[in-house]
């Protein structure tokens, strides 16, 4: 039997969540947004595992491997715009990119 | 069992809390590791078998060395460049290896004690998953199975630096 009460499970992927939206908004380096973003994306994730071993379905776990085939795609794409990012503006700084002509 | 998921969720916390606030790239990548292993801890206590293996080798594995690898690509932040002395220093591992141990710790324990790992009828088992995903999810692969191979492609043409041609009365580099 399942003895994880629910409720902390679902309390730990909003913590989780919560954490990775605080990194998004508050880093100034690109990289590390999108790192955040990444640890955003995982406690959706966790969320639906949570759901599918509480229900005993397969479907959370087929949602969790979705996601993190989006994820990777996301993030191999994300990776190179920031290598163009990089490579037009010297910067990844969100500050030096915000500006429209230097 | 109830005390492992609640120090492997602890672990994940305090690991994901020091990812966001490290100002060095690579503290953070390490300890977003950690943050990665411990959610698959917690995936395995619930059940998630397969689930937790795949965080371990996508997320701590492949996207991880995505991320290192262009961190060193790009030399981000000033204090990366001061000396390598500080790479070998206790300071940059430290944290992440005291909280890698202690999910080392919980995986020795879940080992020696048997009966803490679920193998009944109350936990989806990975032939479950295996069984949706390939009859009710199968147009869900087949869009998913695109989007990689989409992935792939744009990345490879997003990170090509092409040459940049301005017009010549602009003054521009090329």
């Amino acid at each position: 039997m399942n003895t994880i009460p629910i409720e902390h499970a679902l309390l730990l992927a909003a913590v989780l969540f919560s954490i990775g939206l605080i990194g998004v908004v508050s880093r100034k380096n690109v990289i590390l947004m999108l790192l955040s973003v990444e640890i955003m994306l995982n406690a959706a994730g966790l969320a639906f595992v949570v759901a599918g071993s509480r229900w005993i379905q397969p479907d959370g776990q087929v949602m969790f491997i979705f996601i993190l085939s989006m994820a990777a795609a996301e993030v191999s794409v994300g990776l190179a715009l920031i290598l163009q990012m990089f490579h037009l503006n010297k910067s990844v700084d969100t500050k030096t990119l915000g500006k429209l002509c230097e | 069992m109830l005390i492992v998921f609640y120090l492997a969720a602890i672990v994940a916390i305090i690991s994901t809390l020091f990812a966001v606030t490290r100002s060095n790239a690579v503290h953070a990548l390490l300890y977003l590791i950690v943050s990665f292993l411990a959610v698959a801890v917690v995936f395995f206590i619930l059940g998630a078998h397969f689930v937790a293996a795949l965080e371990v080798i996508v997320y701590a594995g492949a996207i991880i060395v995505l991320f290192v690898f262009v961190v060193m690509m790009l030399n981000v932040g000033a204090e990366t460049e001061k000396s390598n002395d500080r790479w070998l220093s206790i300071k940059s591992w430290g944290g992440p290896a005291i909280l890698a141990f202690i999910l080392f710790a919980e995986l020795a324990y879940v080992i020696f004690t048997k009966e803490s790992i679920q193998t009944d009828e109350s936990i989806v088992a990975p032939k479950q998953v295996g069984i949706s995903l390939f009859t009710t999810y199968m147009l869900g692969i087949e869009i998913a199975a695109v989007m990689l191979m989409a992935g792939i492609i744009g990345a490879y043409h997003l990170a090509q630096i092409k040459k940049v041609n301005r017009h010549r009365f602009l003054g521009g580099e090329e």
